[in-house]
């Protein structure tokens, strides 16, 4: 760890001391204090919201090709006789967990494990529920060599089709590809103090403003925020915590998602298939800000009528 | 014009006029230069038969990121370019290709808004057309200075894959040098039959940010071509001598499939 490095993570703890014992609702949060709230150790993650939202639940390991991911949690819950596919980064909650849960990030057989169990809620008609909170995939050797962009990208283009209801939930760290890899799917949804970005903002500070101490500039810059996301329409809606932040009150998080995950339920799950699928593609479709944009609209429209599935 | 420069890898001298005979590859030591999207356009199809669509996109500045446009501008200039991605509609060995070329020169070929939305409407216009989708690749990956909307191209364009897949119609990729981020983790691993040109890196991280997490030096070839067919993530490495035969073998056997479901 660099000078820069050791200065930010100080002026970071100072920060979140802060945070801690001001009262957000006289102002609104910086980028960069949900960048710091966002990474909190003990900020509850996806098994603690799953223990709190599922009556019952049973973990399902393995991607039944090389391993277990342990940062990727995977399994069946139900809630109110409902089942559903639980789907989730997993972060340590403390320093030994971390090391163990290789702080969230994943490597290829997380991201197969996850498509695994994916694929087993679509043969079941289950919906999946995805918790998404890692810094990113893994860069590491072993990653490459087993693939990780194939894996990530597989997950991609299969979740995009999936025939049945996908949410997700973007709890704390939203980290690029490592995150998209399980975020997509019908409803894209925000926890008040969570972040999603392509990079994380020490990332491009270094790349783009050639300084890595500049991180909190850039979290300003690149727009990362809930509120950031929702006014780009890129996710539907955020989920509130408490003033403090999620985990001061985890209970109080998880009791906003499985409302939202019951109500939205009710509504995708009464569409047939294909509907759900057509209106899936259109949405994501439609991202990107361009001059020219043409109809795009009727040439998607003929696409579908080209597949057996979709027309 | 008779310039004469070193090779990067065996440090002999080249000609220019050599270098484009044998295509901007080495003759000495089979080194496979960077090649933009005319040079590549001009290999790979037949002559005249090129017709560019899409041309017309142009990048905005979605996130209002202060120099995004003078850097848009500037590399428009320079690379005589609008965009990071060429594609149109062409011919191979007298076959009906879609084809997209990226071109590493162009903000190093990061994919923002337009390269996701012309790459998307080259595969439906390959599905409408019943042409195969031919896409090479170089890229550094996602285009940060689009923030979130370069991510999402990601989606948007594996899901375009997932489509066109199902429509019957083929997606060849050739990953040429580099091909890393984004662009790996989407379209450039999705297709049904993926090409590399030798010693194309290759990879989702990029080595240093590997070298970082690892703390050491990476082995010598690591994320090359040759180690991708190895790891079983390339279908097959052809010299570009060889790769408008290779792709127009791929055409003529992947052609069919679509008017049988269909039927």
């Amino acid at each position: 760890m660099n000078k820069t490095h050791e200065e930010l993570l100080k002026t970071s703890v100072t920060r979140l001391e802060e945070i801690a014992i001001s009262d957000p609702r006289t102002k609104e949060r910086s980028s960069w204090d949900c960048v710091l709230l966002s990474r909190q150790q003990g900020r509850p993650g996806a098994a603690t919201y799953i223990d709190l939202i599922c009556d019952e639940f049973m973990e399902l390991h393995g991607d039944r090709t090389y391993g277990d991911d342990p940062a990727m949690i995977g399994g069946i819950g139900t809630i109110g006789g409902r089942a559903i596919t639980f789907i989730g980064n997993r972060k340590g909650m403390n320093l030994r967990e971390n090391i163990e849960r290789n702080y969230g990030m994943s490597n290829p057989e997380g991201y197969r494990k996850a498509l695994r169990l994916a694929k087993q809620a679509e043969k079941f008609g289950r919906p999946v529920v995805c918790f998404i909170d890692t810094p990113g995939a893994f860069p590491g050797l072993g990653a490459e060599e087993r693939g990780i962009g194939e894996a990530i990208a597989r997950n991609l283009k299969e979740f995009s089709t999936l025939k049945v209801p996908v949410l997700s939930f973007i709890i704390g760290e939203g980290g690029s590809g490592g995150a998209l890899g399980i975020g997509v799917g019908d409803k894209l949804y925000m926890l008040e103090n969570a972040v999603y970005s392509v990079i994380t903002p020490e990332g491009f500070a270094s790349i783009l403003l050639r300084d890595p101490s500049r991180a909190q500039e850039a979290a300003e810059a690149m727009k990362m925020t809930a509120r950031d996301l929702k006014r780009f329409n890129i996710i539907h809606d955020i989920i509130p915590e408490v003033p403090e932040g999620a985990h001061k009150d985890p209970l109080f998080t998880a009791n906003a998602i499985k409302e939202t995950i019951l109500k939205d339920l009710d509504v995708l799950c009464a569409k047939p298939a294909a509907n759900l699928v057509r209106y899936r593609i259109r949405k994501i479709r439609g991202i990107g800000e361009f001059e020219g944009s043409e109809a795009w609209w009727t040439t998607l429209m003929e696409v579908f009528k080209l597949t057996v599935d979709l027309r | 014009m008779h310039k004469a420069e070193n090779c990067p890898a065996c440090h002999r001298q080249v000609s220019d006029d050599v270098l484009k005979k044998y295509q901007m590859v080495c003759p000495e030591c089979g080194f496979h230069h960077r090649l933009d999207a005319a040079q590549r356009i001009e290999q790979i199809a037949d002559a005249g038969s090129f017709k560019e669509f899409s041309a017309e996109l142009c990048s905005k500045n979605p996130i209002e990121l202060d120099g995004y446009a003078e850097k848009l501008r500037q590399n428009q200039k320079q690379s005589s370019m609008n965009e990071a991605v060429v594609t149109g509609i062409c011919t191979i060995e007298g076959l009906e290709a879609v084809l997209a070329v990226m071109s590493f020169d162009f903000m190093g070929g990061s994919m923002g808004s337009v390269v996701g939305e012309k790459i998307t409407q080259a595969m439906f216009q390959g599905a409408l057309s019943d042409s195969p989708v031919i896409i090479f690749t170089a890229s550094g990956g996602a285009r940060m200075q689009e923030g979130i909307f370069s991510l999402m191209q990601m989606a948007k364009t594996a899901s375009a894959a997932a489509l066109l897949e199902q429509t019957g119609v083929p997606l060849f990729i050739v990953l040429t040098h580099p091909t890393t981020g984004g662009v790996t983790a989407s379209f450039a691993m999705l297709g049904d039959v993926i090409i590399a040109e030798p010693g194309a890196l290759i990879g989702f991280a990029g080595p240093r940010v590997i070298e970082g997490t690892i703390g050491q030096k990476l082995p010598e070839g690591f994320q090359k071509a040759e180690f991708q067919l190895k790891k079983g993530f390339v279908d097959a490495i052809v010299p570009r001598d060889k790769l408008r035969t290779q792709l127009s073998f791929l055409m003529r056997t992947h052609a069919g499939v679509k008017h049988e479901q269909n039927a």
